[in-house]
């Protein structure tokens, strides 16, 4: 029996790759461990070791062959005795992705829309202060529809690279550092070819060292640079979250106004796909519940380069939570190195009358899928993007109820203290006599995320949760 | 391979003129005598919270200061005070700090723990242990970034140094030869706990694994302080990145201002206030060896005196700040 060599897959995520190398030829012999060949994705490179011993018989796949799907036969191995005569041909028949294009399975190209009847937004004076005050106030200015003229197409992780970039190439106080982001090109990948342009002053890898290197990144700020911070995932932030809050979150009060940290802590945030508790946490709530940070959550690529662009500029602290299963998604980015959405300002992503969905980072897609679906079964849902979390456009989410006067908030995190939870404090505060129907959250299961795939599925909002919540509060 | 060291005979003698000698003790009796009064306001109730007193290591400040140079940056914990005045900080603005009032430092927002002063290049006054370590990493990071030839003096107590994160920042600043002095300040108690039940092995040789050079000296021997600091940061400012200096002290006064001391004998305390002191010992050399007549010691005395009745008619009489002022400084504004 010959056997097959099949293409692997990377990660959790990964559905196909790019055969770029055969380092073993036709009729090389092969030990178990021997490295025959490379492949990669838009993600990491890797090297396919045999598994099993024989003469390469035949290479299925050719070197340079562009999204090979994941467990297709890329090689045959012969056993003692076989020759090329013994592969069964039809078998192995290799299989391609049928636009030729190599991306990941939920790759979609989403062209965003710009809804016309969005408030404009105004100029406040004091804005914090009145944040800080609870009051309602409409968000700050932003005529986002004049950006989307010229626009190309980019991944989330392009466009944070983008973000980065521009603003490095501005500001020469703006540096990046991390574990990974040099010479690896970023652990997802996110800061590929910034080492090459900036150098190693610039492009910083650090050892894996949370609570110092972010300890660091705050005494370079109070020196008056623009540190962007990466973490490999918001759940070793954990690590550095005492220099988070009591060292960059506090001392420009404790200091009576005098002593500023505009420092960016960005990284990956929530379940990015069978890494199970350690991992996956959405940390949007923690952050979000400290005075003296910003955060944001960026859902498509224009939210991604608008928001961190804005994160950098700040001269305050800002959390800016990623998520894993956007950064290969492919979205419309406007090319005006100016595009900086504002803090604070929510995007109402789809229009519509009977109820409203409030949703950020990676579950705006779901939000938007769940829409969708309801359209189909008669219910006109209106899908907010809150983007900022900290501070929140109360506004936008409040006069979107006094419409709709049903709202359902989805968050990929825990209910319990969560954002879902303050969004309905909010509500209940602002809105009540408008209310048709309690309001509801849609969240992740109140347990440590388990890794088993169908138990973490049912641990996860899906889109059927979203719409089975929102007709309940329809009462359909 | 790291050297470290526990005398400081070897260090090269560092002169002083006598209008230097004279600033120092200046220096050190408007630390002093800040801090008493400090002791006294809180003990009226004028001062709340957490207090910390610098009381018998003020010689340490004023060494290390003296051989500084002005874009030098100085980082420290929560005793702090005395780091502040030297740093060039008014002392009223401090003493009104302390007293919560709107003319203070911080608007009265921080308090005695959290004094800042970016202007003096004087970057806190953080309340959590172990935190100046690495912020210290990150000033240094930056000076090094900016090339401004600069030096960081980040003071830690030695209940920090078993902070991990010291040891994190460590690697780092040796790991890029950041121009960072690492300074201990031992005053023998972590809080109550003594060095001997905290803290395994000398603290000026955690250094060694990284090749961080060490050294160990005498807290109360100004002059010894300011002949290993200028050693260190001559060393540090010629590339060679971070060095750590073990400055074994002692605080007269309680861990802060509720503390009995039950932790230790009045005897020990005695024998520091009583022989070691180092204003003393300094007006004692004046004095011997002819360099200042008691008449003009006499007088920096009572200037001393007048800048310190000065910042507590202020630190008491200016008002509490606005109830405005609740919700100003949490953000840096945003032009819109």
């Amino acid at each position: 029996m010959t056997i097959e060599v099949l293409m692997p897959a990377l990660s959790p995520t990964m559905t196909e790759g790019n055969l770029a190398k055969w380092i073993k030829k036709e009729g090389d012999k092969v030990e178990a461990g021997d490295i025959i060949a490379e492949i990669e994705t838009d993600k990491a490179t890797m090297e396919v070791e045999a598994v099993d011993e024989g003469v390469l018989g035949k290479i299925l796949i050719p070197e340079g062959t562009e999204a090979v799907l994941v467990n297709t036969p890329i090689a045959v191995l012969l056993e003692d005795g076989e020759t090329v005569d013994d592969i069964d041909m039809i078998s192995s028949a290799p299989v391609i992705a049928s636009d030729g294009v190599s991306k990941s399975e939920d790759d979609f190209v989403e062209s965003v829309s710009v809804i016309s009847s969005q408030i404009e937004g105004e100029i406040i004076e004091n804005r914090d202060v009145l944040y800080a005050q609870g009051v309602v106030i409409p968000p700050p200015k932003f005529d986002e529809a004049s950006f989307m003229n010229d626009t190309e197409t980019k991944t989330v992780r392009e466009a944070l690279c983008d973000a980065m970039s521009e603003e490095m190439r501005a500001d020469d106080s703006v540096f990046l550092m991390g574990e990974e982001v040099a010479e690896y090109q970023g652990a997802y990948k996110v800061s590929r070819g910034m080492l090459e342009e900036f150098g190693e002053k610039r492009v910083i890898d650090t050892p894996i060292t949370e609570y110092g290197f972010t300890g660091m990144g705050v005494g370079a700020a109070f020196n008056g640079l623009k540190p962007i911070i990466e973490f490999m995932s918001m759940d070793f932030a954990m690590q550095a979250m005492d220099h988070i809050i009591n060292s960059a979150a506090k001392t420009l009060y404790m200091s009576g106004g005098t002593m500023g940290c505009p420092i960016v802590f960005r990284g990956q945030n929530g379940a990015s796909g069978r890494v199970a508790a350690q991992h996956s946490q959405c940390f949007a709530s923690w952050f979000a519940h400290v005075p003296g940070l910003k955060v944001v959550a960026p859902w498509s690529g224009c939210d991604a380069k608008g928001l961190l662009k804005a994160a950098i500029r700040d001269p305050n602290p800002v959390i800016v939570l990623e998520h894993e299963a956007m950064y290969g998604q492919s979205f419309e980015v406007p090319k005006d190195t100016d595009f900086v959405i504002p803090m604070g300002r929510a995007k109402i992503e789809k229009e519509g009358t009977d109820v409203t969905i409030i949703a950020f980072s990676v579950m705006v897609g779901k939000a938007l899928e769940a829409a969708e679906k309801l359209a189909e079964q008669g219910v006109s849902a209106e899908v907010i993007n809150l983007r900022t979390l900290r501070p929140l456009d109360t506004y936008t989410v409040i006069e979107s109820v006094k419409k709709t006067n049903r709202i359902v908030s989805v968050e990929e995190g825990w209910a319990y203290a969560g954002i879902g939870s303050e969004i309905a404090a909010l509500v209940n505060e602002h809105a009540f006599d408008y209310l048709d129907a309690p309001v509801a959250r849609v969240c992740a299961a109140d347990v440590p995320l388990p890794y088993a795939a169908n138990l973490e599925k049912l641990a996860l909002p899906q889109v059927d949760d979203i719409v089975h919540k929102v007709k309940e509060v329809c009462y359909r | 391979m790291a050297a470290s060291k526990k005398s400081n005979l070897k260090n090269a003698p560092v002169s002083h003129s006598v209008e230097e000698l004279k600033k120092y003790y200046k220096d050190m009796l408007l630390m002093r005598r800040f801090e008493e009064k400090a002791g006294q306001l809180y003990g009226m109730g004028l001062i709340g919270g957490f207090c910390h007193l610098y009381n018998g290591q003020e010689a340490v400040v004023t060494g290390i200061q003296s051989v500084q140079e002005p874009q030098d940056t100085v980082v420290t914990t929560y005793r702090e005070h005395a780091h502040a005045l030297i740093a060039g900080m008014e002392p009223k603005e401090i003493m009104a700090e302390l007293t919560g009032r709107s003319g203070g430092c911080s608007a009265g927002k921080g308090g005695s723990m959290h004094i800042f002063s970016a202007e003096n290049n004087f970057y806190g006054g953080h309340g959590i242990v172990g935190a100046s370590s690495a912020i210290g990493t990150g000033l240094a990071f930056a000076h090094k970034y900016k090339e401004d030839r600069g030096v960081c003096v980040a003071y830690m107590g030695d209940g920090a140094a078993n902070q991990g994160q010291v040891a994190e920042c460590y690697n780092m600043a040796a790991l890029w030869k950041l121009p960072v002095l690492y300074v201990i300040e031992n005053n023998k108690y972590a809080m109550g706990t003594s060095c001997q039940r905290h803290c395994a092995g000398e603290l000026y040789k955690r250094g060694e694994g990284y090749g961080i050079k060490g050294e160990q000296v005498d807290g109360m021997d100004l002059f010894a302080i300011k002949a290993a600091a200028k050693k260190a940061l001559d060393y540090i400012r010629s590339g060679n990145g971070p060095y750590i200096l073990e400055v074994m002290t002692y605080r007269y006064r309680g861990h802060s201002m509720s503390d009995p001391g039950k932790y230790r004998t009045k005897e020990e305390v005695a024998s520091y206030k009583d022989e070691r002191d180092p204003i003393s010992n300094l007006k004692e050399k004046l004095i011997n060896e002819k360099l200042a007549t008691e008449d003009e010691l006499k007088a920096i005395a009572n200037e001393i005196k007048d800048i310190i009745k000065e910042a507590v008619d202020f630190a008491t009489n200016c008002p509490e700040p606005e109830p405005s002022e609740l919700w100003t400084d949490v953000l840096v504004p945003v032009e819109e």
